[in-house]
């Protein structure tokens, strides 16, 4: 197993890891950088739980390899709050009621925040559908569209 | 003034750490030196073992050891006794595990498990009930003595004497798949041993005091001897209500490597070796009078169990309940039957038969309402149940509000023609209920469905109670320490808000401690829908207990009547001088002086009801019952069969809403169950084998997927609830199937007695349709 030396800023952070080449950006986060807010639902990029941001884009990163990011900028959900409080999605989903069992909530807020980036007003239906890649289990997502919604409307 | 808790939107304390990544859940438990573990499951579903070789696996570089069935202690566990960690001699189904590696990291174990080798010899396999009970049919436990674990059998009034009074006999049979919980965090353990040869285990158990007994039983160490953390727990549903055999072998994973161990599932192996619901086969009889009046059900269910018996062999219990009590039936038979087979193992899951039973027994009502040419709500609420009766089951049914929830649903039945474009919603054509309109091939119906569920705990074990302990402290900060679980449902909340509303301070001066065998009382699970009932009940006395500590030293303080004090804003006031003291000052005066006295109330809640009669399953299961009705509107497509749902309106009464966002967070989690039960979810088993193990063929409903969905809370304030709460945890989803079955009936005119009810099968149940499309009346 090879590894090679790969530099990755993580939430502001720099970091340089000799990383074995199979590691996905997942395993790195968890495992190496102890960032466990992002979480392991699936391993294969269908359930969303690990979405973080690289480079401003959300991605799953369990189907990321690492080594192939040199140089990317990745946040996790412990590096978007806000003053160090959550910020205003998180704050929807909380007091929405949008977070049952809380394991998909990561992954949405970073899915969420990637929404509301590029569309600052989504449509009920556009956030549905932008959502549609993060599973839940516990909450029939109802609370999660709504807190999503809400943020939209709060942001200037 | 009032500062009550109780009926408030109350976020749950523990979001903000689940929102910001803090909270830790069990694949986030890392210890000093942990190991990694993993399983070698069979090759085949039936087999004998004739050698493993486990010399190559055990001298890999980095591996600390390999376990098999040498490494079992000598007892059998499980509801059945007849499973073990590791199997010798013989394999029983795909999921049996065969051995395990302890390994430096995952992916070593997980290399080390490719160089064990297994020699097996094929054994006939079965793979359904019918194979399993035919002549001569081979043993899937010898020592059983037959492939038929057992039978529930159930009657009142006289089925014959029922269907002489019938104007309308209806009959149908049924076909219900293999679902999984599918809870995002996949199964996971973390076991460790001290030096005094106690176990702790981190788990996401919702039994952590029967998993206790369990372990001990399956490991031949004393109960006393292991303690169970729970963690964060990433969904549950029912998975966790067992031992499974990955418990054991967890433990015996990290004695004998000496270290810490970590178990961990994949998605993968989370659907193939996690249990599963059981799918059953059920034929059922049903009458009606000329009124409209109920006769008598006749019910025969099968059940293909698996190769292993869990508590899910129980389920028949509750699909009894529904076939004898759901409405008002004066006739009833029932039979279910558990059968081993060579399919995975089934066990416990949301609902716990009911979904089942709710969508045999609902499509049936329909069948008699259309027979009878009655309204369907109508017909519903005419043999609902009724508030201070007695079911002839034994089910003493208090707070009632069944006919409220149908009348709640059917009203918006009513306001039908109600735009569903808007929203993101499944596309709709916007076409006339006619199906008129530039799509013709698209046809709409509306479908009723109703449902009865116990509200106030479940006695399935001798003891359905719960302890609290509630202390306060010198800041005036209170803990709650009970024994039920927070499994994602907001328990912790719900629990704090009722100590919270009795001691008059702020929820969030409430911690709840919950997690811990060691620290909190005995609680028989999570599960019935009882937390709040049940556990509420508990913290309620202990709290009552604590508050009238605390009056009886402020009443010296105040020189107040204790009788005239209440506590309120964090102060304990005496309403007829108004002078005040805080809880701060209160539990400082009762320490800090000589003979002092801790605060600290204690409650145990064991509600006053029985197991049922062992011969006649008769009697009162539960302290309180839930109901609700549920109203689905449906389009079909008739071209490709899909089945869109457009809107669930759920009317639920769960006597009284402690939280009511955390209610509709059941109900609406709940109804996404219900519509993948109803029509996307479906693990395909063909010869003992889980042909979609993944996300992307298991098809949960997206945040697209879903229909609105129109949450009413009907509240009856239950006599013997916390508040007049009743239990709600498992409603939303029950009734859901049915709702949208008799839906697609309304819509296109036939009955789907299979689920999932995908397009092929819709498609299928259109082609069967011998009257012409241009004359059927129910376009």
């Amino acid at each position: 197993m090879a590894k090679i030396l790969v530099s990755l800023s993580v939430n502001g952070d720099p970091h340089e890891l000799y990383l074995d080449t199979r590691r996905t950006l997942l395993d790195v986060l968890r495992d190496e950088l102890g960032l466990l807010g992002t979480h392991r639902g699936c391993d294969a990029g269908d359930c969303g739980a690990c979405t973080v941001h690289v480079d401003g884009l959300p991605m799953t990163s369990c189907l990321l390899l690492a080594a192939d990011y040199h140089g990317a900028q990745i946040t996790t959900v412990e590096g978007v709050l806000d003053d160090g409080k959550p910020n205003s999605l998180q704050q929807a989903l909380v007091e929405k009621g949008g977070i049952q069992c809380g394991f998909c909530t990561p992954g949405f807020v970073m899915n969420g925040l990637a929404l509301l980036s590029e569309k600052p007003r989504p449509t009920e239906a556009e956030t549905r559908a932008w959502l549609s890649g993060n599973l839940c289990r516990c909450t029939g997502y109802v609370k999660i569209v709504d807190a999503v919604m809400t943020a939209a409307r709060q942001s200037p | 003034m009032t500062t009550t808790a109780i009926g408030q939107r109350i976020p749950k304390l523990d979001a903000p750490d689940k929102a910001t990544g803090r909270a830790t859940y069990g694949h986030d438990v890392r210890l000093p030196g942990m190991m990694h573990g993993a399983i070698l499951y069979s090759r085949h579903p039936h087999a004998r073992v004739a050698q493993i070789d486990t010399s190559r696996a055990a001298q890999l570089r980095g591996v600390t050891c390999v376990l098999t069935a040498a490494d079992n202690p000598s007892t059998k566990f499980g509801y059945g006794k007849d499973n073990t960690p590791f199997k010798s001699e013989n394999v029983r189904s795909l999921r049996d595990e065969i051995a395990g590696v302890v390994a430096i990291d995952a992916d070593t174990a997980e290399e080390a498990l490719r160089l064990i080798k297994v020699e097996y010899e094929e054994l006939t396999a079965i793979f359904s009930p019918e194979q399993a009970l035919a002549e001569g049919a081979p043993l899937i436990h010898p020592e059983h003595g037959s492939n038929h674990f057992n039978s529930y059998n159930y009657s009142h009034g006289d089925i014959v004497a029922g269907e002489a009074e019938s104007e309308v006999v209806v009959e149908a049979s049924f076909d219900l798949p293999y679902v999984t919980h599918a809870c995002m965090e996949t199964s996971v353990i973390v076991a460790q041993f001290d030096h005094h040869d106690k176990l702790t285990m981190w788990s996401t158990t919702q039994i952590p005091f029967l998993l206790q007994r369990d372990l001990s039983e399956a490991l031949g160490i004393p109960g006393s001897h292991i303690r169970i953390i729970q963690t964060a727990i990433g969904g549950a549903f029912g998975r966790e209500l067992d031992i499974y055999p990955y418990h054991p072998i967890a433990a015996l994973m990290a004695r004998k490597a000496g270290k810490p161990v970590r178990l961990a599932f994949s998605r993968h192996e989370e659907f193939i070796a996690g249990p599963v619901r059981q799918p059953c086969s059920v034929s059922v009889r049903a009458g009606a009078r000329a009124d409209g009046q109920l006769t008598f059900r006749d019910v025969r269910a099968q059940l293909d169990i698996g190769a292993y018996v869990s508590w899910g062999v129980v389920t028949p219990l509750v699909m009894m309940e529904t076939s004898a009590s759901l409405y008002s039936v004066p006739h009833v038979r029932f039979r279910a039957d558990n059968i081993y087979t060579n399919n995975p193992v089934t066990g416990a899951m949301r609902g716990y038969g009911n979904p089942q039973s709710t969508f045999f027994i609902e499509t049936v009502m329909d069948q008699l309402a259309e027979q009878l040419d009655m309204d369907q709500a109508d017909f519903r609420a005419r043999n609902a149940n009724q508030p201070n009766t007695e079911t002839p089951q034994g089910l003493i049914i208090t707070s009632c509000g069944l006919r409220e929830c149908i009348e709640a649903v059917a009203v918006r039945a009513d306001s039908f023609a109600l735009s569903v474009n808007e929203g993101g919603y499944p596309a709709s054509a916007g076409v006339p209920h006619d199906g008129g309109g530039s799509r013709p091939e698209l046809k709409r119906g509306i479908g009723f469905a109703c449902t009865l569920n116990v509200g106030g705990g479940a006695r399935i074990y001798r003891s359905d109670g719960c302890g609290a302990t509630v202390k306060v402290d010198d800041f005036g900060h209170v803990s709650l320490i009970t024994g039920s679980t927070e499994i994602g449902q907001g328990s912790e909340t719900v629990l704090a808000q009722i100590v919270a509303t009795v001691l008059g301070v702020d929820v969030n001066d409430v911690r709840v401690l919950n997690s811990d065998t060691d620290v909190k009382p005995w609680d028989v699970g999570v599960h019935a829908s009882r937390t709040t009932f049940i556990a509420g009940n508990a913290a309620h006395i202990a709290a009552m207990q604590a508050r009238s500590q605390l009056f009886d030293t402020a009443a010296g303080m105040l020189e107040a009547a204790p009788e005239a004090l209440e506590a309120l804003g964090g102060e304990i006031i005496d309403t007829e001088s108004g002078k005040t003291v805080s809880l701060a000052k209160v539990v400082r005066a009762r320490h800090f002086r000589e003979g002092g006295e801790v605060v600290l109330g204690e409650g145990w809640y064991d509600p006053p009801t029985k197991l049922v009669d062992k011969d006649t399953y008769k009697g009162n299961i539960s302290a309180a019952y839930g109901f609700g009705a549920q109203m689905a509107e449906v389009e079909v497509d008739t071209e490709t069969g899909k089945v869109n749902v457009l809107r669930l309106a759920c009317a639920n009464d769960v006597g009284l809403a402690i939280n009511p966002m955390a209610v509709e967070g059941q109900i609406e989690g709940g109804a996404q169950m219900g519509l993948g039960y109803a029509l996307t979810e479906e693990l395909l088993v063909e010869e003992g084998r889980v042909l979609n193990p993944d996300f992307l063929d298991y098809r949960l409903f997206t945040s697209a997927d879903m229909p609105r969905i129109e949450t009413i809370i009907v509240e009856t304030d239950d006599p013997q609830g916390p508040f007049g709460a009743k239990g709600v945890g498992e409603m939303g989803g029950t009734p859901t199937a049915a709702a949208i079955a008799n839906a697609i009936y309304d819509a296109v005119g036939v009955r789907l007695t299979e689920l999932p009810m995908t397009p092929e099968r819709v498609l299928a149940a259109l082609d069967k349709r011998t009257i012409p499309d241009d004359n059927f009346p129910y376009q």
